[in-house]
């Protein structure tokens, strides 16, 4: 039996008893962080970090949670486990898991880049990692996100100058935050979704100074969105909310826009490449940096991705199938879908 | 290729038609000469020659990547999209370029001549000197794949607003055969009588599906009928002596027609004919399959014209004793045309497509239905009064198409799409039932929203039983109702059957897939309806 196991129910450590980001109820659950396909209901007890904690409670309601500080080290029946930066939102973290001396990292999900607002990623010293691979092609490349930034804010100033509202749609935890966190404030004014500003509400008193926004609200007009930012979950395009914006802009920030095809069938009127998965390059870098031998490719290309680790890296390398959803835009992880229906009452 | 590339990149991210018309009037505005002409040259279809193989780019790619071969296969299948997948995965440029266009274009063609690693050298390098838009639009201009959403006509358009020239006099001079090479941008577009031509035709005119029934037409007795032919729309010209046939691609197809050649010495000077290339045999039209069968070869051998000899079936009297008459009313033109062709002995290679008589709208309803058995498409109705126009438009001639065939079928098998479907399953595979046994017999990818594409995708991800590379196998869980054009036997499928442009109808949730149709119930379309679709 490995230290760490693929079951039914998710990441599975049988000598302490716990699952690593379980899909299904379990006793004892470790969360790498609090997106929905990571962090579900139903467990008896949590355990994530500290940063993370506030929103997982946000989303889960009354549940038993602990948290422990990053790089602080959990016994639990004598297997050792430490949560590090994995770079992906606020909070968000790899666990490590050391038993008679056997190292596994559960990298969850992981952006290498610092994107100033998540704890930046540490690269953790192991002999098995567990790698997403959402975006794990080498046709992913990002551009550095201060490129991304200034394509995101020229859009909005010329929207601003032809007087339209420019709609931006982001997951509501993490892609959100990091937008608010890097755009120019200066432009305008920047409204949020519901499901947004709920997130924003737990984050800012975590003690994040993200920039002054304004809830959408049924007491405002839609002059008052003329030449202003509104933030939204990707839910939000395409309904009935979005009426209120007579004239718009639509952008969307998301990996997935890097390519033409699904740029163009989104029928966005702009996509700007920004994601919180690593790229190609940075799958790369994060798992020569752990010096790992195994490597466990989940979600996204990772029969394709295993394989290049195992032929052209010569690693021990496999993929295996979990229920996590890495970066979605077919369906909405339901952290969006939580809030759409608040701001319509 | 700077301003191209930003030029691409902004006619990509709008789909409004003037704000695309505005951009490139804009580029024209602002490059060079040379560049001008070569856009008007890409955007009217005159791509230069392919010089390098695709499977050689994707090597030379993948080299320059330092990724293997299968991982950028693997890429490009996700991309959906070659020259994409190629520019996405090479490393970034080591220089950049200030040249326009034209130097482009002209370096993919001197590539031709060369040796294979003389060509790998210079593409390798060109790729080092461009930004992301800039490879892809050097890709698609090397592999001859190069669209970009405006249509010959928006690009007159455009062109008609930077030069202040009406729209319809430069669509007359950018007709015919010319290349960059062969002309300048001040010649074929500014000057104003250009050299005389006579192998230059008339733009088309297109018809528009009639969706609804024909009594929406108004009275019957303003309208003419005739039979919708399944061949390819052409225009014939004799003038000087010489013979022009032109397809509605405004390709000059004289060569692949060898059968018109004669009527250069039948027909009087100055006669244009619109109509349809047929293939035509003891007195009765042949599939459409023959004529593609033909098409694709490069030369026209005996056997060919043989086994696929062609007509044209005439519609339409364009110019008449050298005298350009499309103002004139339809039924006037009908009336030179069927008097034409009764004093001119033409050995039955040109014959007036015989009109259909009907007095009633009722009496036309009958006719499409049994459209088939005429071995027609359906019907064309035309308004007698109308003039002969250009382009698509709506109002003087419909077409009302008979109703498909269909049979509802099982999927099997999905696959992901193409371009702007890439992340969505949208090729599917569909079988029928053979006893207890499902007997693939099509695919189809198209006749479905985007919203049942997005549901049966997720059902997909959660359904599949085998992966074989792009294909998935699916539980036979889902009947969808299969339209088709036609049917015809075939060898090389296990079903024996190959159909014509099938689609999905309608997605049959409402069916449990033991309903599904069978092999018998294929092959008695195929008795019924085999040559005459």
């Amino acid at each position: 039996m490995a230290l760490l196991e693929f079951t039914d129910k998710g990441i599975y450590c049988e000598a302490a008893d716990v699952y690593i980001d379980p899909w299904r109820p379990v006793g004892r659950a470790l969360i790498t962080h609090g997106h929905a396909d990571h962090s579900r209901w139903g467990h008896q007890h949590y355990l994530c970090t500290t940063t993370a904690a506030p929103v997982i409670r946000h989303r889960l309601g009354n549940i038993k949670l602990s948290t422990t500080p990053f790089g602080e080290t959990t016994s639990i029946n004598g297997v050792k486990f430490s949560f590090h930066p994995a770079g992906h939102i606020i909070g968000s973290a790899q666990i490590r898991v050391e038993h008679k001396g056997e190292v596994w990292v559960a990298s969850g999900d992981y952006k290498v880049r610092p994107d100033g607002i998540s704890e930046p990623f540490e690269p953790v010293p192991c002999h098995s990692f567990i790698t997403e691979s959402t975006f794990g092609l080498p046709v992913y490349k990002w551009k550095p996100q201060s490129e991304v930034f200034e394509d995101i804010n020229a859009w909005w100033r010329a929207n601003r100058e032809a007087g339209k509202t420019s709609v931006l749609t982001a997951y509501a935890l993490g892609k959100a935050q990091r937008l608010l966190n890097g755009i120019d404030p200066g432009i305008g004014p920047i409204f949020t979704h519901g499901a947004i500003e709920n997130t924003n509400a737990v984050i800012r008193k975590q003690g994040f100074a993200l920039p002054p926004t304004i809830r959408i609200s049924q007491q405002q007009k839609s002059q008052d969105y003329a030449g202003a930012l509104v933030i939204a979950p990707p839910a939000a395009t395409g309904s009935n909310w979005m009426r209120r914006f007579k004239s718009a802009s639509v952008g969307i920030a998301s990996g997935w826009m890097a390519l033409r095809g699904t740029r163009r069938r989104r029928a966005a009127d702009r996509g700007f490449v920004l994601s919180d998965h690593a790229d190609w390059d940075e799958l790369n870098e994060a798992i020569d940096a752990t010096g790992a031998e195994q490597v466990v490719a989940t979600h996204g290309y990772a029969s394709i991705f295993a394989r290049w680790l195992r032929e052209e890296k010569g690693l021990n390398a496999w993929d295996a199938q979990t229920e996590y959803e890495g970066e979605s835009l077919e369906q909405d992880k339901a952290d969006d879908q939580e809030g759409t229906n608040e701001t319509t009452v | 290729m700077r301003a191209f590339a930003a030029l691409y990149t902004r006619l990509d991210q709008t789909t409004k038609t003037n704000a695309k018309v505005a951009y490139l009037a804009e580029y024209f505005a602002q490059t060079s000469d040379e560049d001008r002409l070569w856009t008007v040259a890409i955007l009217s279809h005159r791509r230069p020659r392919r010089t390098v193989n695709t499977t050689l780019l994707r090597e030379w790619a993948a080299e320059l990547s330092g990724i293997p071969l299968w991982l950028f296969e693997e890429s490009y299948h996700v991309v959906g999209d070659l020259s994409e997948a190629i520019a996405l995965a090479l490393p970034q440029p080591t220089q950049s370029s200030e040249a326009g266009l034209s130097h482009w274009v002209e370096y993919i063609k001197s590539l031709g001549a060369e040796e294979e690693a003389v060509k790998k050298a210079r593409v390798q390098s060109a790729w080092l000197q461009m930004e992301h838009t800039e490879r892809l639009v050097f890709n698609k201009l090397i592999t001859g794949g190069f669209r970009i959403g405006v249509s010959q006509k928006l690009m007159v358009r455009a062109l008609a607003q930077y030069t202040g020239i009406a729209e319809n006099n430069l669509a007359h001079r950018l007709m015919g055969q010319w290349t960059p090479d062969s002309t300048t941008f001040e010649a074929l577009v500014l000057t104003e009588d250009p050299l005389e031509d006579v192998s230059k035709p008339y733009p088309f005119y297109l018809a528009y599906a009639l969706e609804e029934a024909p009594e929406s037409l108004g009275p019957p007795k303003a309208w003419l009928a005739e039979r919708k032919w399944d061949g390819i729309r052409g225009q014939l010209i004799v003038r000087k002596g010489e013979v022009f046939v032109w397809s509605r691609g405004e390709e000059l197809v004289t060569d692949k027609f060898p059968e018109y050649a004669p009527l250069a010495g039948l027909l009087p000077d100055g006669t244009v004919l619109d109509g349809e290339i047929l293939p035509f045999k003891d007195g009765v039209p042949l599939t459409f399959n023959e004529l593609q069968t033909r098409i694709g070869r490069k030369n026209v051998t005996q056997s060919i014209l043989a086994k696929a000899p062609v007509i044209l079936m005439a519609y339409d009297l364009l110019e008449w004793q050298g005298e350009d008459i499309r103002a004139r009313p339809f039924a006037e033109r009908r009336q030179l045309l069927e008097r034409l062709l009764s004093d001119t002995h033409t050995q039955g290679i040109v014959q007036p497509s015989p009109l259909v008589p009907f007095t009633e709208w009722q009496a036309l309803h009958s006719e499409r239905e049994h459209a088939r058995q005429h071995h027609s498409e359906g019907l064309m109705l035309k308004r007698k009064a109308a003039p002969y126009l250009s382009g698509r438009k709506k109002g003087d001639w419909w077409k009302w198409k008979a109703a498909p065939l269909t049979i509802d079928a099982v999927m099997i098998y999905a696959q992901r799409g193409h371009g702007r479907r890439a992340n969505l399953y949208t090729d599917f595979t569909f079988a029928v039932w053979d006893g207890n046994t499902l007997v693939p017999f099509t695919k189809a990818y198209s006749g479905l929203t985007d919203k049942e594409f997005g549901e049966i995708t997720a059902w997909v991800r959660r359904n599949t039983k085998e992966r074989f590379g792009p294909v998935r196998s699916v539980e036979p869980r889902h009947v969808f109702e299969i339209a088709f054009e036609g049917i015809r036997k075939s060898a090389r499928h296990k079903s024996g059957v190959a159909l014509r442009f099938p689609r999905m109808l309608r997605w049959r949730k409402d069916k449990p897939v033991r309903e599904a149709n069978t092999l018998e119930d294929l092959h008695q379309l195929l008795a019924a309806y085999e040559g005459n679709g």
